[in-house]
């Protein structure tokens, strides 16, 4: 999609090579296309129309650069003025101590669920005893659905499954949390129409009643158009101070943000990317704006790998691989090590040009498959695989819940793969994992896009 | 069997009210200008109608205001509303046009010829998280049920933390008869379990809440997969209905939601939830266009009887601000 986006500019931008000046009438049709990528990404047609009249603004009277494609000077133009304004703000939460929180949004907004995402991130952050509070006293089991995951979480936790006050609740909820020593509280709330002036009112009571110090709007990332009316009445009635963006696991070009960041004002906090706990990340404007426009979030993935591979642990690797004595037990640990950066899908979607495509069938139950088979080896095992008979492959399938075949295609595999090992052994380019980490690194640093 | 759904067809007045707010004062009897024609363009965006809807509906209009300069706004709000009746022409599910007729079909037959045996008519819903599956398992079962129907829940979302609880609860409340196992268990042997239990107690219909996952995700398309394949073992054409229910709030990731389900599963119909708030749904317009998924059911809030079969008219004179016609 960015490539087209590219493409599309660059093509209604041809004839301005030469022509010195970027000016309204040399534009229109590019700043079309413009409106129609944004239009498609689920932008508000407002949002979208101002947003394109501030490129236009911007654009107009700046020279051709000599070297530059016109349509990859207006793409720059347009990803810098998109991260300008989705980054305004500070990600950072308010101070306070404790730190007190209300979560509200529309049915199925991942309130719950980003509720425990952020007191397990607020835990990780250091703060002491997280503590949540359920206030949806409507949606059945809601409650139960999130001291489930208080526990766990190990957070603190309180609720009250007979009273319809739900103020009254927050009340409790703070003197539970303050006995408990809790740093920060988080109030989860029922999910609410924002034309439903009951369902308003109690929220606007409860927020009166606890006085958070952050109220966060969860909006869904595949959000349409309705963004805009949400994100004003909520903000509106409650003084927003942030958003969390949800399901952005999946392949929505998050344009709702665009929308409720210009309604609103309020910065973009938080992104949800998945459904297990640890798929929360403090929002970066340059991996939206890259989405929205339909690029793919190399910088994400490239973070991810660093965080979650233990350097040493590489480096060891790496060596093996140097020296070829990599054997099933250091293939076992590196499969782990992948599996921590997330589902190969969370993996895949981050990459360039692949957000919207799919983990090739039955890869995920493949791997688990890989992995099964070789814990069901004994540690010797692991380590010299040439032990392997095939009376040891049958109790290894059998312990494994496989088939003897899937057995000796691993083995297979494996070998080939020493054998690759061992050619590269020595070889000019030796320490090739190295290698790669150090790219990784550069990429990192660079922060930028090829073509940018 | 006529009018099975007679009942619903009430209710409709109250997608009227929610969805024409916008658009009434848009249509009056003023003569359509160039300013009217850029906000009746921006009315239709941004109710999520997205691109080719717009550009048909708005391409009808401006015709017809280059025929006839003195065309009212009221005119062309009802030009509107039939360009887009006809744009959904066809996409009115109705359940009687099942794989299979429900069993209480079978007992009324008298003839007693090419009637099936009686086994349930499984619907199956599906969707992403929070979309309004395990609230619309629940409303469908109490609609069924208020129609002298017999249903059965299987609570298959053993994946979401106290999902079966939830439908539980549900059925707790509107009494209806719920086959469930807990959290972490195998959902396709709760599917299984229940169509075993539906299928002994001679129910009607069988609704199979499923757990959320997005269309991205191959592995848990997988288990709808599988869950598919058990209810098959009872009977080779269930679930003889499988619906993306679909957040009628969502902007155009919702087409590439029902493609992707649809090639992985294959859908029979769709249900667009929470239309009782000011979004008006406009992707069920694209899905359409490009699927041919009927509609079967909209969500127009969370009681059970806020679930309304969907009527192209009524919802695309709705769109614009138009009352319903009686039929
Ligand atoms: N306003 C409104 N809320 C709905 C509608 N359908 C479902 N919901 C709410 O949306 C939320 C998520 O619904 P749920 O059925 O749990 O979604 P699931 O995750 O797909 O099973 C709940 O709070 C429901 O009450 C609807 O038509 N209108
Ligand atoms: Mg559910």
């Amino acid at each position: 999609m960015f490539e087209s986006l590219t493409e599309k500019l660059s093509s209604a931008l041809r004839n301005l090579r030469g022509v010195g000046q970027l000016s309204e009438a040399n534009m229109a049709e590019a700043l079309g296309e413009v409106r129609t990528a944004l239009l498609a990404a689920d932008v508000h047609f407002k949002v979208a129309r101002e947003f394109v009249e501030r490129v236009q603004a911007q654009c107009v009277g700046q020279a051709v650069l000599k070297g530059v494609a016109p349509g990859q000077q207006v793409v720059k133009i347009i990803h810098d003025e998109l991260v300008r304004l989705l980054g305004e703000g500070t990600t950072a939460l308010s101070p306070a101590r404790p730190l007190k929180i209300l979560m509200v949004g529309l049915h199925g907004s991942g309130k719950t669920t980003s509720t425990a995402k952020l007191a397990k991130l607020l835990k990780k952050r250091g703060y002491s005893a997280p503590f949540v509070v359920g206030c949806d006293i409507y949606r059945p089991a809601a409650i139960d659905q999130l001291e489930i995951l208080a526990r766990q979480e190990e957070l603190g936790f309180y609720s009250d499954r007979v009273s319809r006050d739900v103020p009254a609740i927050g009340d409790a909820g703070l003197a539970a949390a303050k006995a408990a020593n809790a740093d920060a509280i988080i109030f989860d709330t029922a999910g609410r129409l924002q034309i439903d002036h009951d369902l308003i009112a109690e929220v606007k009571n409860l927020r009166a009643r606890v006085q958070p110090d952050e109220v966060l709007l969860v909006a869904d990332g595949a959000l349409g158009q309705e963004a805009v009316n949400v994100a004003k009445a909520f903000h509106d009635a409650l003084a927003l101070t942030g958003l969390i963006l949800t399901k952005l696991d999946g392949d929505a070009r998050g344009g709702a943000a665009l929308s409720i960041k210009s309604i609103t004002g309020v910065p973009i906090k938080f992104v949800g990317t998945g459904e297990k706990t640890g798929d929360f990340d403090t929002f970066h404007p340059d991996r939206l704006a890259s989405r929205i426009l339909g690029m793919g979030d190399v910088v994400s993935l490239v973070e991810k790998a660093q965080e979650n591979i233990d350097q040493k642990e590489a480096e060891r690797m790496a060596e093996k691989m140097r020296k070829a004595d990599f054997n099933l037990e250091d293939f076992l640990a590196q499969m782990q090590q992948v599996k921590k950066m997330g589902s190969m899908q969370s993996i895949m979607g981050m990459m360039p040009g692949m957000s919207g495509m799919q983990v090739p069938d039955g890869a995920e139950a493949q791997m688990a498959r890989t992995e099964a088979i070789i814990h069901s080896m004994t540690p010797q095992e692991r380590r010299k695989p040439e032990l392997l008979n095939g009376s040891r492959r049958k109790r290894i399938a059998d312990g494994s819940g496989t088939k003897i075949v899937e057995v000796n295609q691993l083995m297979k595999q494996f070998g080939q793969m020493q054998q690759m090992m061992k050619m590269l052994k020595g070889g000019p380019n030796g320490g090739g994992m190295k290698k790669m980490m150090r790219q990784m690194e550069a990429m990192k640093g660079k922060g930028g896009f090829p073509g940018m | 069997m006529f009018g099975l759904f007679k009942k619903f067809q009430a209710g409709f007045a109250k997608t009227v009210s929610a969805l024409a707010g916008k658009t009434a004062a848009l249509f009056g009897h003023k003569a359509v200008d160039a300013a009217a024609l850029a906000e009746i363009e921006e009315a239709l965006y941004s109710a999520d109608f997205g691109v080719e809807t717009t550009g048909e509906i708005l391409a009808e209009i401006k015709t017809a205001v280059r025929k006839d300069p003195g065309l009212q706004g009221r005119q062309a709000a009802e030009l509107g509303a039939a360009v887009l009746a006809r744009v959904l022409a066809g996409s009115e599910g109705r359940i009687e046009g099942g794989a299979r007729p429900p069993a209480a079909l079978a007992a009324e037959n008298t003839t007693g010829c090419l009637v099936p045996p009686a086994t349930p008519t499984v619907i199956a819903l599906i969707g992403v998280n929070g979309s309004g599956k395990t609230t619309t398992a629940a409303k469908l079962g109490w609609r069924l049920k208020q129609e002298g129907h017999t249903v059965m829940l299987a609570a298959c979302d053993t994946f979401r933390a106290a999902a079966v609880e939830q439908l539980k609860a549900w059925a707790g409340r509107l009494d209806l008869e719920i086959v469930a196992s807990r959290t972490g268990a195998d959902s396709a042997a709760v599917a299984f379990d229940a169509m075993q239990a539906a299928r002994v107690r001679g129910r009607d219909f069988l609704l199979v809440d499923t757990a959320g996952r997005l269309h991205t995700k191959v592995n848990l398309m997988e288990e709808l997969a599988k869950i598919r394949r058990v209810l098959q073992k009872h009977d080779p054409a269930a679930p003889h209905h499988a619906w993306l229910v679909v957040d009628g709030s969502l902007g155009g990731n919702s087409v590439e939601q029902a493609r992707v389900f649809h090639k992985s599963f294959g859908l029979t119909g769709l249900v667009v939830t929470k239309l009782d708030g000011t979004s008006r749904g406009g992707a069920l317009a694209a899905i359409w266009r490009e699927l041919r998924l009927p509609i079967y059911f909209i969500g127009l809030g969370e009681q059970p009887e806020d679930l309304q079969p969907f009527k192209v008219g009524s919802y695309a004179r709705a769109v614009f601000g138009l009352e319903d016609k009686q039929d």
